[in-house]
């Protein structure tokens, strides 16, 4: 599981310095504590997302089902493009749900 | 024209026989050597689990099909799957291009990191040991993202 354990270690450090209006500091602070977002494909330098392959495509379909945003998930533009079809083909053969609740 | 390369993925029910898949494969090679396609590699995932039901079948066997062939014999094999009873659900999906990306990417990273290298007086390929390892301490704690933090 690539996500989760990190924030449970990581999340505190975040939070602390922003709380109060009257930190002079704030804005800077949100900046300086936030966890830089990497895109996971580019990091790991993997080219071809492949529907068949759920073991990469699965942290990025949450319990819902629904795709994870590149805002949460900080992938690249070109990497989220091709997770997303990726994703569709993987759900029409029903490897990935559609929708879970 | 050169020929395209397509995957063609099935699911069948999972009470079905070894013996009915190979039947079926038949049924397809004949499809694909009558029209002058060729399959280049079957794989059979075996037994999995649906993420859905798909007409009350929770689970079903999955098989592969890699075929070499033109956008007719897809047509007409796709028409004819749609028919059988017996194939709950399929797809096809065309690979050749995005394939030949891939390598080409694959390529152009390779050699450019060899450049470089040869340039900073290195080895142009990676020695054991050099570099960040996978299990170094720091690779969990940062870069990465983790779930919802804004």
């Amino acid at each position: 599981m690539p996500f989760g354990q990190g924030r449970s270690g990581g999340g505190g450090r975040g939070r602390g310095g922003d709380k109060k209006p009257g930190d002079k500091e704030k804005g800077q602070r949100r900046t300086l504590f936030r966890r830089r977002k990497v895109c996971k494909f580019c990091a790991d330098k993997i080219d071809d997302i492949n529907y068949k392959d759920v073991k990469l495509i699965g942290p990025f379909v949450p319990e819902r089902g629904k795709i994870l945003p590149r805002r949460i998930s900080g992938t690249c533009a070109m990497h989220q493009r091709k997770l997303q079809t990726a994703i569709k083909r993987a759900r029409q053969i029903a490897l990935i749900p559609y929708v879970t609740d | 024209m050169a020929s395209r390369q397509y995957e063609l993925v099935y699911i069948l029910p999972p009470d079905t026989t070894e013996q009915q898949v190979t039947d079926l494969h038949g049924q397809v090679e004949a499809v694909v050597s009558r029209m002058s396609g060729q399959i280049e590699k079957t794989d059979n995932w075996g037994r999995k689990k649906l993420a859905y039901e798909i007409g009350h079948n929770k689970e079903g066997v999955y098989v592969l099909e890699v075929i070499n062939g033109s956008g007719e014999l897809m047509k007409e094999l796709d028409r004819r799957l749609k028919v059988l009873d017996q194939v709950i659900r399929h797809m096809i999906v065309r690979v050749d291009e995005e394939k030949k990306v891939v390598e080409r990417t694959q390529t152009k990273r390779r050699t450019e990191s060899e450049r470089r290298r040869v340039k900073r007086g290195l080895p142009p390929q990676r020695q054991p040991g050099e570099g960040r390892q996978a299990g170094d301490a720091d690779e969990a704690e940062d870069d990465r993202f983790d779930g919802v933090e804004v």
